[in-house]
């Protein structure tokens, strides 16, 4: 059986699902990132299959931008990360949050 | 072999803006503290050329990069409205920043290259570019949010709006993956080419990706229900930026959500204006509410602005021309008033004393007469009173509504800003008719570059209010225009 690009989507979608679950259920501020990143990937996985499914290359050009800006907000996200660690000695969203109202 | 057709013209205010941010850091690098005090200036003359520059072009309608950008009069008027935000929050800034040590020059060039993010959202014509002008101008915000560390404030707001930011980031990416999926393009007007097409119109993958590019943008502009990290983060950022924030972040993310409903998803009007609709409610609902009973000022201008992206969505909702015009002048009037506003709270604040507690201001018009008049028009313009800016920004949108005949949402509105008078005008009456409780406001001193801010925003304010007549008529003419580029055009 050929893996259609339906069989993508559906796989890309389940990614993602797993992603926002992820963010709502996590309370380490890494793994909330992680979460993030897995559904970056979604949509990239998607963008593949459907550039293929067209054969045109936009969708993949769309990825290639994807990654370079992950991969600047990884850089800016994990100095947050470090940044806030020293002063607070944790990670965990809840601790760190003292702002509320 | 055949170059693509760049004509750089269309990003000419992008390009100097991104090279003038170059430009502070070799400066920097070259004279070091000896020119630290002209560097704020420095950016203003950048801010300037770049708006001079975009008006240059005004009517000139350049297309660059095979269709990836356009600037047209809509991105101009964007364009404008980034150059107004970003000169009145760098004069704000400086003096703020020596006086707490926290001077560096990347502050301005971070500032720079946000800002060049607004111009790409306003002039993108391609799902890539509003990708990365969202990206360009939401990474140097997170950076700026959390600049005042070690302050345990500005760290976790900085925290807060990095998570959520990149959250909505890979809603949007998947919306968009889902919306190529469907039409085969991220080419704004090849979208709405396929859109002619009802089996690409009744798609699942059509409305997904509508859905998640509209949550995407609405965590962008503070739209409830995606606004949970809007009153954290404005509270914990260096308050020059909140106030940069709360009109650019806003401007960048109206300016992209108009041109992709309007330029690509006209087929399906009904769904998204009925998505918008909702979205306006909650967040007019919710943004008057909870503004109410806050205590400290810089949350309730939050929630304020919160409030205010519900109006902007009623000009959204409206789907109509005017619905374009009037969300474009709202933005314009609400960047006088909102920079304004924070301005007042930046000449009063001083190191490790910020001037957030509402209940502090009472008897300020005694000691700081000017300034106290100063936040009462600016006060006065974000409830919508005659002669002030916002009442010319809501009567906008109002009549954009109701032309639409949303007439629900035109009762909310009008409802939640007669509410919203209470809270703006308990400050006035504060100021005016209480006795001082301590000390507050008793020692000011006002820099230049704070002195000039405040006036130019008190005079944006009050002339946006009183020339609207010829204004209305320059701004309907000009979109007469602007949204001709942007509904009818089509190749």
């Amino acid at each position: 059986m050929a893996v259609s690009v339906t069989n993508y989507t559906v796989l890309s979608a389940m990614l993602f699902t797993i992603g926002i679950i992820g963010v709502l259920t996590r309370r380490n501020a890494i793994i909330v990132f992680m979460s993030i990143e897995l559904m970056l990937n979604a949509g990239n996985l998607a963008f593949i299959a459907f550039s293929r499914a067209f054969g045109s290359v936009d969708g993949q050009i769309f990825v290639f931008f994807v990654l370079t800006v992950a991969a600047a907000e990884v850089a800016i996200g994990l100095a947050l990360i470090v940044t806030i660690f020293r002063s607070k000695n944790t990670a965990d969203i809840d601790d760190i949050s003292t702002m509320r109202g | 072999m055949n170059l693509p057709d760049y004509n750089f013209t269309a990003l000419t205010p992008a390009l100097i803006l991104s090279l003038w941010a170059i430009l502070i850091l070799l400066v920097d690098l070259l004279f070091g503290e000896r020119i630290q005090r002209w560097l704020s200036w420095l950016t203003v003359a950048g801010l300037l050329v770049t708006g001079a520059s975009a008006l240059s072009l005004w009517n000139v309608r350049a297309e660059g990069f095979s269709g990836m950008v356009v600037l047209d009069n809509f991105a101009i008027v964007v364009t404008v409205i980034a150059m107004i935000a970003g000169i009145l929050a760098v004069l704000l800034s400086s003096d703020y920043l020596v006086d707490r040590d926290l001077f560096r020059p990347e502050y301005f060039a971070l500032m720079l290259f946000s800002i060049t993010g607004i111009l790409l959202l306003a002039s993108g014509r391609n799902l890539i570019m509003l990708f990365l002008g969202l990206e360009l101008l939401s990474i140097p915000l997170y950076v700026l949010t959390g600049f005042a560390r070690p302050d345990v404030q500005s760290e976790e707001a900085a925290m807060k709006y990095f998570l959520l930011g990149a959250l909505a980031s890979s809603f949007l990416v998947y919306g968009i993956a889902l919306t190529y999926g469907a039409t085969g393009s991220t080419d704004l007007l090849k979208i709405r080419d396929a859109l002619q097409n009802v089996q690409v119109i009744t798609s699942t993958l059509t409305l997904g990706g509508l859905i998640l590019i509209l949550v995407g943008f609405g965590f962008k502009v503070a739209a409830v229900p995606f606004h949970m990290w809007t009153p954290d983060v404005y509270q914990g950022a260096p308050t020059p930026i909140t106030a940069y924030m709360s009109v650019g972040a806003k401007a960048g993310g109206f300016a992209a959500l108009l041109r992709i409903m309007y330029v690509a998803f006209p087929q399906i009007a009904s769904y998204w204006t009925g998505a918008l609709v909702l979205l306006a409610i909650a967040t007019l609902v919710v943004g008057n509410l909870l503004a109410i009973q806050q205590s400290s000022l810089k949350r309730l201008l939050a929630y304020s602005s919160i409030a205010h992206a519900g109006y902007i969505l009623v000009g959204l909702a409206a789907g109509n021309n005017r619905g374009v015009a009037g969300a474009l002048f709202y933005l314009l009037a609400y960047a006088f008033t909102n920079l304004g506003a924070f301005g007042i709270m930046i000449a009063l604040s001083k190191k490790g004393e910020e001037a957030d507690s509402i209940e502090s201001y009472a008897g300020l018009s005694s000691r700081q007469p000017w300034l106290a008049l100063a936040m009462t028009v600016f006060m006065l313009s974000l409830t919508g009173v005659p002669l002030t800016a916002g009442l010319v920004g809501k009567i906008f949108v109002f009549s954009a509504a109701a032309e639409a005949g949303l007439w629900t949402l035109l009762i909310v509105a009008v409802l939640t800003s007669v509410i919203s008078a209470f809270y703006y005008l308990r400050l006035v009456v504060l100021m005016y008719m209480r006795d001082p409780i301590n000390d507050f406001g008793t020692q000011v001193h006002l820099t230049p570059g704070v002195r000039t801010a405040l006036a130019l925003a008190v005079i944006g304010t009050v002339l946006l209010g009183i020339i609207p007549g010829n204004l209305i008529d320059f701004t309907n003419q000009t979109l007469a225009i602007t949204t001709q580029t942007l509904v009818a055009l089509v190749h």
